[in-house]
């Protein structure tokens, strides 16, 4: 966990009000194709309630699709995904809707939201279909927006965000919807670096237990308690942070070189080279 | 007060699908505004023509029709005839198609995701007219008075599942070829019609074959009203109860799913009463083009995407602009009579045009 602040970072975002408890998220051995392609097989992972798993592998690993198994838009062909004691899968949309949330980048609509509209719409699962938001809705999505830091982009078009703008009105969306889990595909991508860690700090205060996919090693060692690693659709490893996140397990499936630098008081760094030359030089053929 | 907010400037549609937003209590002004907007207007088409008739005894003659002691009847018989059987029906089936075709372009348009959806472009009109062409051809009949729109729902269905069908992938629908296959479905059926309609040999074969290919009002009458007008109502009650739900399919179909709304199951109803809404409106006025492409995008300016507001503006919206479209088609070249479709492709083409040429600006920016 990052703890020490410098002069550089802004005071902690004010604490919003605690949502419901958060239940355990479980995958047990969880199939999923796409048309005739196997793109996960048998993944099983366990989050238990609070935690903050996250999910790393190369491109291609399943991250993506194995998310989606998650939140309802895939469904398993073999395997239980269980949310506290229920099969997701069994559950009704709208309760399925009020136990997770997600947090995904939709393809770029040409119809226009504002910030307000798109965070309103995480109490969608709660409202019925006449009536009108009530008093104590948009006072949570005033509290979400103040949370995350955006107050003022509220009437904002949400196309109109920065990359790092729409993280935050998604995490505000996912935090007015109460969910007791919280799905995140991606979270910092196309995040500079600063963004990367507002948004990942975001995600920890939260407190709710948490299935992230993520690109950086570095990253997902800093923010997730315990890590999964994926690659064509297996879990290679999972577990805490230290016992999984080792040069030995990440060299074959990144297929780069790994060096590992402990850091007092704090998570490890990780440094990598390549060592697949013989592979991008033009003129050899592959072996 | 009707309070205008213009936020950001968005790179994508060039100023076309920009929120500038109504807010509060002016969005139900706005409303009120526009039913009054609509009365009046209602009045003064009535009034408009060849014949000579003031608004007063337009009026005179509404009342008369209710309390026939309250005036008494010192006009022409004829005028009579014009206002209540003539004139009167056919601006209330222009408001009517108006507002159906709007409704259901702003909810093409959110089931598709796409600027460019409307029930012409995505085959649904054509579609339709084929169908109530071909029982009138054939002579069957076998759903009573009511025939001609059970085919023309039925051909309204058709053309739309081939639209969609052509424009599927693995990858869900692509913008541009959803817009391409409509175009295709479009121009099959529409010379299906022509070719049903000159096969025949009735009279007057043309006239008939514009009526279908860009509609006309002439034919409205009372007994006509009843079931477009029940069709509407419960189609926009239907439609406002799933307001919220057809935000999130616009949002995009990741976010509907988590937020308990199947997207492909909404699709499914939508589908049928887009079908139901449009067999309707092409059976009694044939086909009116781009209303329902233009009047959603005007709506939206005003009060931007959320489908509460969007739905009952655009419904308002549309009647206004086809009652006026219609006033335009019967002035224009009096005493004869444009086909509506010219009126509203006039305005709704151009409009198209600009919305295409951002569109493609936006997808090259996307690659």
């Amino acid at each position: 966990m990052p703890g020490n602040n410098s002069e550089a970072c802004n005071a902690n975002p004010p604490s919003i009000r605690a949502g419901p408890a958060p239940l355990s998220l479980t995958l047990s051995e969880i199939t999923v194709a796409i048309g005739s392609a196997e793109i996960c097989s048998e993944v099983s992972l366990v989050a238990e309630p609070g935690q903050v798993v996250g999910i790393v592998g190369p491109n291609g690993s399943g991250k993506t699709t194995l998310l989606r198994a998650v939140y309802r838009v895939l469904r398993p062909r073999l395997g239980r995904v269980v949310v506290g004691d229920d099969d997701l899968w069994e559950l009704q949309p709208s309760e399925a809707a009020r136990r997770i949330a997600v947090v995904v980048q939709e393809p770029r609509s040409d119809f226009e939201f504002t910030v307000r509209e798109v965070v309103m719409m995480g109490r969608s699962p709660y409202q019925s279909p006449f009536a009108r938001e009530s008093a104590a809705d948009r006072q949570r999505v005033h509290d979400a927006l103040a949370h995350v830091g955006i107050t003022a982009l509220a009437t904002r078009s949400f196309s109109t965000l920065s990359g790092g703008e729409k993280q935050r009105a998604l995490i505000a969306r996912a935090l007015v919807q109460e969910a007791r889990v919280l799905i995140l595909d991606e979270p910092t991508n196309h995040l500079d670096i600063r963004y990367q860690l507002e948004v990942l700090e975001l995600v920890r205060g939260i407190g709710v237990t948490t299935l992230m996919s993520i690109h950086d090693v570095n990253l997902a060692a800093q923010y997730s308690d315990h890590v999964v690693v994926l690659q064509g659709g297996r879990v290679q490893a999972a577990g805490p942070v230290e016992t999984v996140l080792r040069p030995e397990v990440l060299e074959p499936v990144f297929g780069v070189k790994v060096e590992r630098v402990a850091r007092a008081g704090g998570r490890p760094l990780y440094w990598f080279q390549s060592c697949a030359h013989s592979q991008i030089s033009p003129g050899r053929p592959d072996s | 007060m009707v309070r205008l907010i213009r936020s950001g400037a968005t790179p994508l549609l060039g100023g076309v699908v920009r929120p500038h937003r109504v807010a509060g209590l002016g969005f139900a002004a706005a409303l009120v505004g526009l039913s009054i907007g609509l009365v009046v207007s209602i009045v003064l088409a009535v009034t408009l023509g060849p014949a000579d008739i003031s608004p007063v005894t337009a009026w005179r003659i509404g009342i008369h029709q209710f309390w026939p002691d309250a005036v008494s009847a010192d006009w022409l018989a004829a005028h009579e005839r014009i206002v209540w059987h003539i004139r009167l029906p056919r601006a209330l089936l222009a408001v009517l198609v108006g507002a159906t075709l709007a409704v259901v372009g702003t909810v093409l348009q959110a089931m598709v995701r796409n600027p460019l959806a409307d029930p012409t472009i995505l085959g649904g009109t054509s579609g339709a007219a084929a169908g109530a062409v071909c029982v009138i051809v054939l002579g069957w009949v076998f759903a009573g008075a009511y025939t001609l729109s059970v085919a023309a729902f039925a051909g309204g269905l058709i053309g739309y599942g081939l639209a969609f069908m052509l424009a599927s992938s693995s990858g869900g629908l692509s913008p541009l070829r959803l817009v391409l296959a409509g175009i295709a479905v479009s121009y099959l059926f529409s010379a299906v019609t022509s070719m049903l309609i000159f096969i025949s040999e009735q009279s007057q074969t043309a006239r008939i074959a514009l009526f279908w290919m860009l509609g006309a009002l002439g034919g409205a009458r009372w007994d006509q009203l009843g079931l477009p007008a029940l069709l509407l109502v419960a189609g926009l009650v239907y439609l406002l109860s799933q307001a919220r739900a057809l935000n999130l399919l616009l949002f995009g179909d990741e976010t509907a799913t988590s937020m308990g709304i199947p997207p492909n199951r909404l699709r499914r109803v939508l589908f049928v009463v887009v079908a139901l809404l449009t067999g309707t409106s092409v059976a009694l006025a044939g086909g009116v083009g781009f209303v329902g492409l233009v009047i959603p995008h005007a709506a939206r300016m005003v009060v931007g995407s959320d489908h509460r507001r969007v739905l009952p503006l655009a419904a308002l919206v549309g009647a206004l602009f086809l009652l006026w479209s219609d006033v335009l088609a019967r002035l224009v070249i009096q005493p004869r009579e444009l086909p509506i479709g010219v009126i509203t492709a006039l305005v709704g083409a151009p409009v198209f045009a600009l919305l295409l040429r951002s569109r493609l600006r936006g997808s090259d920016h996307a690659r």
